[in-house]
């Protein structure tokens, strides 16, 4: 039967997979912002099943919560992305060195 | 075919599989692809059989929520995004093997952390687990959510509020000279400037299309 590890693997194996994701990429910006949403997909995921194991469903509403902002938080990136392609003409992370860092 | 009806076959755990194995395949590909849209598209599927599995750990509502927002406005917006930017300069160039090879030691080093962490839980079973309560997960969700957490309620549509004025505010071209009518013109409109009427003699139909030919 399916058992608490199960999801807990799979939802680490997710997160793991965002993380490499976002170091692995480079070039583009657009991308890193879906591998944020890889990575609170793994968290959500860790929410409901803790929320069913528990037999507790404040889990579920934390998790409405993570979308509500998650989308928010996508709509304010994705304007400030196109902020940035129009002023500096590409999306290269590598290229981002206004800072000088 | 009978096999599927009787109760040894393990269908829970066969959907489980596939679902997770479809995740993470399609998680996979959302990291490596070498086109932006091919991985908003992949992301798409990863949202599907997440919700599948929401919906398998019996969180009905938000497994359709996650496809309703998600897929239906989130991704939707990615991919204007991705049509909005020429595309040649989202295509991934050569890709460093540093950045690999760093991505591929934070997967490993991950997966060991997680595993030293996971093994010594015994095995905790889902499936014996009763049901949260009689009532369903929407109303059950509803009525802790208009009770209890009203307050964070009206918070997260505050910030939805924030959001898109946000995200316009951003996004418009400043040029505030096209989208705002001037207040001083606006004032000095009158009702004849608007509408003219004149004054003519009624005719008939058939006269005034036929007429103008025969000038």
């Amino acid at each position: 039967m399916i058992n608490l590890n199960m999801f807990l693997m799979i939802s680490s194996v997710l997160f793991s997979i965002g993380i490499a994701g976002v170091v692995m990429n480079r070039h583009n910006l657009v991308v890193l912002l879906m591998c944020v949403e890889l990575l609170l997909l793994a968290v959500n995921t860790n929410f409901i099943v803790f929320s069913r194991y528990f037999q507790n469903i404040d889990g579920q509403i934390f998790v409405f919560f993570i979308l509500t902002v998650a989308a928010a938080e996508t709509a304010v990136g994705l304007a400030i992305l196109m902020l940035l392609y129009r002023k500096r003409g590409t999306i290269e992370i590598d290229k981002m060195d206004m800072l000088k860092g | 075919m009978s096999l599927l009806f009787t109760k040894q076959f393990p269908i829970e755990l066969v959907c489980f599989y596939t679902f997770s194995l479809l995740l993470l395949l399609s998680a996979l590909m959302v990291i490596q692809s070498k086109k932006p849209v091919q991985s908003a598209l992949y992301l798409v599927l990863a949202f599907f059989a997440s919700a599948a599995l929401w919906i398998m750990a019996q969180a009905e509502f938000l497994g359709l929520i996650l496809i309703l927002v998600y897929v239906g406005a989130v991704m939707t917006l990615f991919l204007f995004v991705l049509m909005t930017v020429p595309f040649e300069n989202l295509l991934f160039k050569k890709n460093h093997w540093g950045y690999t090879i760093s991505g591929i030691a934070i997967i490993i080093l991950f997966g060991l952390i997680m595993s030293k962490v996971l093994m010594p839980l015994r095995m905790l079973d889902l499936a014996t687990a009763p049901a949260i309560h009689s009532v369903s997960n929407t109303q059950l969700i509803g009525l802790q959510l208009y009770t209890q957490y009203i307050f964070p309620f009206e918070l997260a549509g505050l910030i939805l509020l924030v959001a898109i004025i946000a995200a316009i505010s951003l996004g418009v071209k400043y040029n505030r000279q096209k989208i705002v009518v001037n207040p001083a013109d606006q004032i000095h409109i009158n009702a004849a400037s608007r509408l003219k009427i004149i004054k003519m003699a009624a005719e008939s139909k058939q006269t005034s299309a036929v007429e103008p030919t025969h000038d």
